[in-house]
């Protein structure tokens, strides 16, 4: 693969604005990384979501917001009050040379502005404008308010994780928010097809429950062909086919996860593992199973209790990246339960240069990101610059390109408008 | 030029297998894209044999999740382990705009198809390698799954209580990020072919692609040092927080209150009771260091009433709560996706009814949805070698003779 340095971005330098809080931000990002123009556009002030921790040393500041930094690098940023008329006719100007809207406020609100699908067509008909909320534009939900926990649960993916002696649980991040938000950009990139085609821009109505429920695989599935609710929370284990095995084991340092392997491509390598626990005095009795024949159909529950003991034994002795580390030898799929800090120290992602240091001149530093998620023979992921601060790029959007004057600026910055 | 579908006229050649990639594909089906399946008798797509089954019966075309992921596709049984049936292959790709693949790293190449050979039969092909890690690095010859891969992406890690083991997303959750980020790479890459006219080959990692996700997380760490944990349901910017149990077996209502307002409205939906007026829980502040107490004092109230019921209370004062549905509520109850037509029913000749989702946004121009229900195992094997390929008959019933088509 020739070098990253010099390719082009993917994506043509489409101009993106993009009016989303916390619930849509990533999908400015993930365009603005393949090239696309994003203007984030903030209220006076700036954006809510920039109240959202984790921050910079722990100071709580809306120039400081670590979640912030991760979902808006590489978009430039304005302030624009569009609850005012001269904010909405400086939003209609910005929309009639933009390609795409991106926003997230509660549905009908631009609508009430005027600044609804409707009216910013009329404005620019090539315009693709997407919205994502909770539910969808319309029905019966669809004012309901809603938070991540609350999108998570009505998609059916909290009902399935957790342990059963407690309350079913969410991830401690919020995931729906950007499985949406993603989901948004393959809706809004499909509408660009079309309009490239065609020259029809059109409206995308994104609902976060609806794109979470895309990540459940088969409990609709159950329900509906087998009346089968069959998900109850198994905390660490799989209940799967008849059988209960285990997925996240403890080791010497955290856990790893690990499924049992019978009868499927990969089981040979058990003789690998087994031999790793005989040379410990472990695992005795697995020594002499032929594991590529076995099916967990033909396996009682107590046998694989009985190995799963074994195995468990022998994973408390090493530590995570031991454990990967010699599943990488053998071909085994262990694979560790990664923190924060060990996605950091990942030597796979090492190996494929995937961090990127972007500058904070105003903190005097450089902060690491998650990078480039593709290697491409002609283009390239665009490292780009750190998230805009509030109203950062006012000047350079409102005098250079729409040609206000430095007193029409003081005008509107007083009435609060930018 | 006025085309119904927004994808119509795009070609696909897809030689991915179980979740990722055919979701893929699926969503490009959907919006009107001709997606040729490649599938072998010796490598059915596993999916077709993953539960749950047509009536518990497990058969070929049966399987819901397999039906759910492959709508709108032809599937064609062709041996490529024949020279000629790698032909056969050659010439769809010369016809096509992308060929996706999810095999290990280098398998395409063994089979001779890889891009530099692909290239040479169609100049602007977009070819997409999707895997696990990468083609390249230490681990990229591990073999992996998404069940263990989510692990590496500190979503395992995120799940869970913060006194006990993670727990395990039950649907392997990178499965889930994957798509999207190929998805949006894919058309981009279109783009970039309309802009330029040149294809390009894409190695995409799953692992790279669903750290994106985790993103604050590491970041806590690279800048503040910090290792996140799982938090069981708290938030620390709300509380109550919760999921609370509800009248019936395992029913509960999730509950999440971020202001003092929203507290306010939810306190009069209980009846105000005396405990709500104490200092332990007259602030934000407060009811997040009472929060243990305040948890028990929820349920106890919830523990009364229907998740539906506390839901409509709740929302009516603009409370945000949400029953923790179950496969049963969403698809026989939950009015929204109802609404939105989430869930459609297809007919399959072999299977019957089954479900197909719908992608999770609507198009206000185009359609975007099921247009046919999944194939069966090497249903278009002809109408792909004589409609799609122009194949004469003599050829074909050859090629099926000597066991490169089927």
């Amino acid at each position: 693969m020739p070098k990253e340095k010099g390719k082009p971005p993917m994506l043509g330098s489409y101009r993106v604005l993009d009016l989303t809080d916390d619930r849509g931000a990533s999908c400015g990002k993930v365009l603005a990384e393949l090239g696309a123009d994003v203007i984030k556009v903030e209220r006076p002030g700036g954006d809510p979501s920039r109240n959202i921790g984790p921050y910079y040393h722990d100071t709580p500041n809306p120039e400081k917001s670590l979640n912030w930094f991760a979902f808006n690098m590489n978009k430039r940023g304005i302030t624009l009050n569009i609850e005012t008329k001269d904010g909405q006719e400086i939003f209609k100007k910005l929309a009639k040379k933009a390609d795409f809207i991106i926003e997230s406020f509660t549905p009908g609100y631009l609508d009430k502005l005027g600044l609804g699908y409707k009216a910013l067509s009329k404005v620019n008909p090539r315009i693709i404008l997407t919205s994502i909320t909770p539910f969808g534009q319309t029905g019966p939900y669809s004012n309901y308010n809603a938070s991540d926990l609350i999108t998570m649960a009505m998609a059916g993916y909290v009902y399935i994780c957790g342990d059963s002696d407690r309350p079913p649980v969410r991830f401690s991040s919020d995931q729906s928010y950007y499985q949406a938000s993603l989901q948004a950009a393959v809706g809004t990139l499909i509408a660009h097809y079309y309009r490239e085609r065609t020259g029809e821009g059109q409206y995308v109505d994104v609902s976060i429950q609806e794109s979470m429920v895309w990540t459940l695989c088969y409990a609709p599935h159950d329900w509906y062909l087998l009346k089968s609710l069959d998900h109850t929370r198994e905390g660490p284990l799989w209940k799967r086919y008849g059988v209960t095995y285990r997925l996240i084991w403890p080791c010497k340092d955290g856990y790893v996860c690990y499924r049992l392997l019978m009868a499927q491509p990969g089981a040979e390598v058990m003789n690998d593992l087994v031999a790793s626990m005989n040379a410990e005095g472990l695992g005795e009795d697995m020594k002499d199973i032929t594991w590529t024949t076995l099916s967990f159909a033909d396996v009682s529950q107590e046998n694989i209790n009985r190995w799963e003991k074994e195995i468990g034994k022998y994973f408390l002795k090493h530590t995570k990246r031991e454990l990967h580390e010699e599943a990488v030898r053998q071909r085994n799929v262990i694979q560790p339960v990664n923190t924060g800090k060990d996605i950091f120290e990942s030597p796979q992602l090492a190996a494929r240069d995937f961090w990127v240091e972007l500058e904070h001149p105003e903190l005097g530093e450089s902060i690491t990101y998650p990078g480039p998620y593709f290697k491409s023979t002609e283009a390239a992921w665009q490292k780009g610059h750190r998230a805009p601060l509030i109203g950062e790029h006012n000047e350079e959007i409102y005098e250079k390109e729409l040609g206000f004057s430095k007193e029409e600026l003081l005008i509107l910055k007083r009435e609060n408008v930018i | 030029m006025n085309k119904k579908y927004p994808l119509e006229g795009l070609k696909v050649v897809d030689f991915s297998w179980v979740f990722t990639g055919p979701i893929v594909t699926k969503f490009l089906g959907d919006h009107g894209a001709e997606i040729v399946k490649i599938e072998s008798a010796a490598r059915p797509d596993g999916t077709r044999v993953y539960t749950p089954f047509k009536d518990g019966v497990m058969g070929l075309n049966r399987s819901g999740v397999f039906a759910n992921y492959n709508s709108s596709k032809y599937s064609i049984n062709i041996n490529l382990r024949e020279p000629r049936g790698v032909e056969v292959v050659k010439n769809l790709v010369r016809r096509a705009d992308i060929v996706l693949e999810t095999f290990g790293p280098g398998v395409m190449k063994r089979r001779g198809l890889d891009y530099d050979e692909l290239k040479r039969v169609k100049q602007d092909i977009i070819m997409l390698s999707m895997s696990m890690v990468g083609q390249y690095g230490p681990h990229s010859n591990q073999p992996s799954f998404g069940q263990v891969l989510q692990a590496t992406n500190g979503f395992v890690h995120l799940l869970g209580w913060p006194d006990r083991s993670p727990c395990l997303p039950v649907a392997a959750y990178t499965d889930y990020i994957a798509p999207w980020y190929v998805l949006i790479a894919l058309m981009a890459a279109l783009d970039h072919r309309q802009r330029t006219g040149k294809g390009q080959y894409i190695d995409l990692a799953m692992l790279e692609a669903s750290v994106h996700l985790a993103s604050p997380v590491v970041m806590d760490y690279t800048v503040n040092g910090r290792v996140q944990n799982r938090m069981g349901n708290r938030n620390p910017g709300a509380a109550p927080h919760g999921v609370y149990p509800c009248k019936g077996t395992e029913r509960w209502i999730a509950i999440a209150v971020f202001s003092d307002k929203e507290w306010e409205a939810l306190c009069k939906v209980m009846g105000n009771p005396k405990w709500t007026k104490s200092p332990k829980f007259d602030t934000l502040l407060h009811r997040t260091e009472n929060q243990d107490e305040l948890d028990k004092l929820m349920g106890q109230w919830t523990k009364n009433s229907t998740p539906e019921d506390l839901m409509v209370k709740l929302q009516k004062v603009g409370v945000a709560a949400g029953v923790v549905q179950t496969g049963e509520d969403m698809v026989d109850y939950d009015l929204q996706l109802r609404h939105r037509q989430h869930f459609k029913e297809l007919e399959h000749a072999e299977m019957g009814t089954h479900l197909s989702e719908r992608p999770p946004f609507r198009l206000s121009k185009t359609p975007s949805e099921p247009q046919r229900p999944f194939p069966s195992f090497g249903e278009h094997t002809e109408y792909v070698a004589k409609e799609i390929l122009g194949m004469e008959d003599e050829e074909f019933a050859e090629l099926i003779g000597a066991g490169v088509l089927a």
